[in-house]
């Protein structure tokens, strides 16, 4: 299948540049991950050819596509609000790649009810894209641009649209579509979760430059930038999966919501991390004795990295801080809820 | 398209506030019964007892027959050639356009007389086009069913290209752009997504385009003339009717042109719940 090789340089009037190079190899999916403004979605459009390249190329499969038209580039994309055409019904949308391509009726219809069919979404078949919840409209999405066949899927914020309960559930389940997908994937976020777990190798962008590349636990292991620093916050660990627990490589053991066996990574916010100075009360599935390793202050928030079975960073007010007398070497416990701890194939 | 939700209307002010200053009241209302007073005259002063046989008479009838087809001809026409401007004005960049977009409208504000002259100028049997026309193939347009049609379009595409190319700059581009990265020409996008997405703006500028061209008569009598069976509409036999002393017809004519006119946009409204 194919892959992918582009240098991106786009000029706009108000002095913003965006200077990119990018790869991804067939089957890999290759997160952009940056703040508002960096450049993140106006490189996706290059590469769908809704914008002009200023300079540069774009190698799908060592042809250069990037002076052809967005309709003959065969790259499927995921608007970040979906873009599902609000007269067609839900078969409709998905077999109007298909239809456009020049297949007749029936065969788009079929390729289209075997699209929605692979996305959980037949019962919806003949339902209008106003009647559908924000994960069903995801996934229609989803097999709109996969009925084109494309050879490469470039996805806009593909769970920002979402509320926080349906987009674990859909996280996980785009995953396992984008795993399947031989092409090369690109997906845009500004979300270091959904680029942990979606991605296998993450590009992060600012004003309009890669300041980082690397697998995920690479980029959390190494930061190179202020807002790769406060990404790599993130509890990143490598383990093994079984029953909903992880046993974690680094040592421990973390309680998960998510179904998934095997060899995974398990990643939560250090927000999501509670600190006690003596053994919790209550229903925390995760609770493990640390100690502290070292303190320091971010704006108002303090972040506290633990030594401990795993080590982990949890993020406190500064007065909380200040109330649980916080010093390195200050033994304490912290508490992690299952449902925070996110769990991925690895 | 929806109805106001209950929410919506939960957020409408309280009744006590919705009452219009009398500064604005009574100007409205005058300015109501000024409009419908007309109406109520036409109504009133109505020959009911014998607007069965008023109506019936073929010349009528004749009249009736002409100004409906032409009308939706000269719609149709409008049509063909209007959504394709409208797109150009809407979607396209190219020199002149302002001045264009200013042209198309011109004959919205143009007395229709003037029209009229206008298009005897382009194709009447000596005009910049029409010499060549009856030179070449021995055609001339003026005084014939088509320069009805023609006189119709001239003033009603104006109203067409207005309300599609606002529907296009509101319609949003991006389902567009998704159309084109699903592999759809731009033939294809503007067929399956473009139009169904402004069908509501192509609907009411049909609609008044329509309910103009039932209505012209200025440059129709000029290009066209007043000939019965040929170029004689139902506002031009009303016109007639009205000369020759016989203001019975005439009202019952009238009254028949807004029965047809009401239908047709009570039809429409019916079916497409965005016009109006």
């Amino acid at each position: 299948m194919s892959d992918l090789r582009a240098d991106i340089t786009i000029v706009r009037g108000s002095g913003f540049r965006l200077d990119l190079s990018l790869y991804a190899m067939p089957g890999e999916v290759v997160a952009l991950l940056g703040p508002n403004g960096a450049g993140k979605s106006t490189a996706l459009r290059a590469l769908a050819g809704l914008i002009r390249l200023n300079a540069g190329r774009i190698l799908v499969d060592g042809t250069d596509i990037s002076g052809l038209p967005p309709e003959r580039r065969r790259i499927g994309v995921v608007f970040q609000d979906y873009l599902l055409f609000p007269h067609m019904t839900a078969l409709e949308n998905v077999a109007f790649g298909p239809r456009s391509a020049g297949e007749p009726k029936a065969v788009a219809r079929q390729a289209a009810e075997r699209w929605l069919d692979r996305v959980g979404l037949s019962a919806y078949a003949r339902v209008k894209p106003g009647e559908l919840s924000g994960g069903q409209a995801q996934r229609v999405a989803l097999a709109r641009a996969l009925a084109t066949k494309p050879r490469l899927l470039l996805l806009d914020e593909p769970l920002a649209a979402l509320d926080a309960r349906t987009r674990a559930e859909i996280r996980a389940d785009l995953r396992h579509h984008l795993t399947a997908f031989e092409g090369a994937s690109i997906v845009v976020t500004h979300d270091p979760l959904d680029a942990m777990v979606l991605a296998d190798r993450i590009v992060v962008i600012e004003d309009g430059r890669q300041v980082q590349a690397g697998t995920p636990a690479e980029i959390v292991r190494r930061p190179r930038t202020d807002y790769v620093a406060r990404l790599a916050g993130l509890n990143l660990y490598r383990g093994v999966a079984e029953h909903g627990v992880v046993t974690i490589e680094a040592g421990g053991h973390l309680a998960t919501g998510d179904d998934v066996s095997g060899p995974v990574f398990a990643v939560f916010p250090p927000a999501a991390v509670s600190v006690y100075t003596s053994r919790p009360e209550g229903s925390p599935r995760n609770v493990w004795q640390v100690e502290v390793d070292g303190i320091e202050p971010h704006a108002d928030r303090v972040r506290v990295s633990f030594r401990g079975d795993p080590p982990v960073a949890a993020e406190v007010t500064t007065a909380a801080a200040a109330e649980l007398d916080l010093h390195p070497g200050t033994p304490a416990w912290v508490a992690v809820k299952a449902t925070e701890v996110h769990a991925y194939p690895a | 398209m929806t109805r106001p939700s209950a929410a919506r209307r939960g957020r409408e002010p309280d009744p006590g506030f919705r009452r219009a200053p009398a500064a604005l009241a009574v100007p409205a209302i005058l300015g109501l019964l000024f409009l419908l007073l007309p109406l109520l005259g036409l109504l009133v002063r109505a020959p009911w007892r014998r607007i069965g046989t008023v109506l019936t008479q073929p010349a009528a009838l004749t009249a009736l027959r002409l100004s409906l087809e032409t009308a939706t001809a000269s719609t149709a026409l409008c049509l063909v050639f209007g959504i394709p401007v409208a797109y150009l004005l809407a979607r396209t960049r190219f020199w002149g356009q302002r001045a264009v977009r200013a042209l198309v409208t011109l004959p919205l504000v143009l007395p229709p007389v003037v029209g009229g002259v206008a298009l005897f100028t382009a194709y009447g049997r000596t005009g910049v086009v029409g010499k060549w026309w009856d030179r070449w193939f021995g055609y001339t347009m003026p005084f014939t069913t088509t320069a009805v049609v023609v006189a119709q379009a001239f003033v009603a595409m104006p109203f067409l290209i207005i309300a599609v190319e606002g529907a296009l700059r509101a319609a949003d581009r991006r389902f567009e752009e998704a159309a084109a990265t699903l592999g759809a020409s731009r033939w294809t996008t503007f067929r399956r997504v473009t139009l169904p997405l402004v069908g509501p703006g192509v609907v009411a500028g049909t609609v008044l385009c329509w309910a103009r061209a039932m209505g012209e008569f200025g440059a129709t009598i000029t290009f066209a003339g007043n000939f019965e069976g040929t170029t004689q509409t139902m506002p031009l036999y009303v016109y007639r009717a009205l000369e020759t002393a016989d203001p019975n017809s005439a009202i019952a004519l009238s009254l028949l042109l807004v029965a047809v006119c009401v239908a047709v946009l009570v039809a429409l409204r019916g079916r497409w719940a965005g016009v109006g």
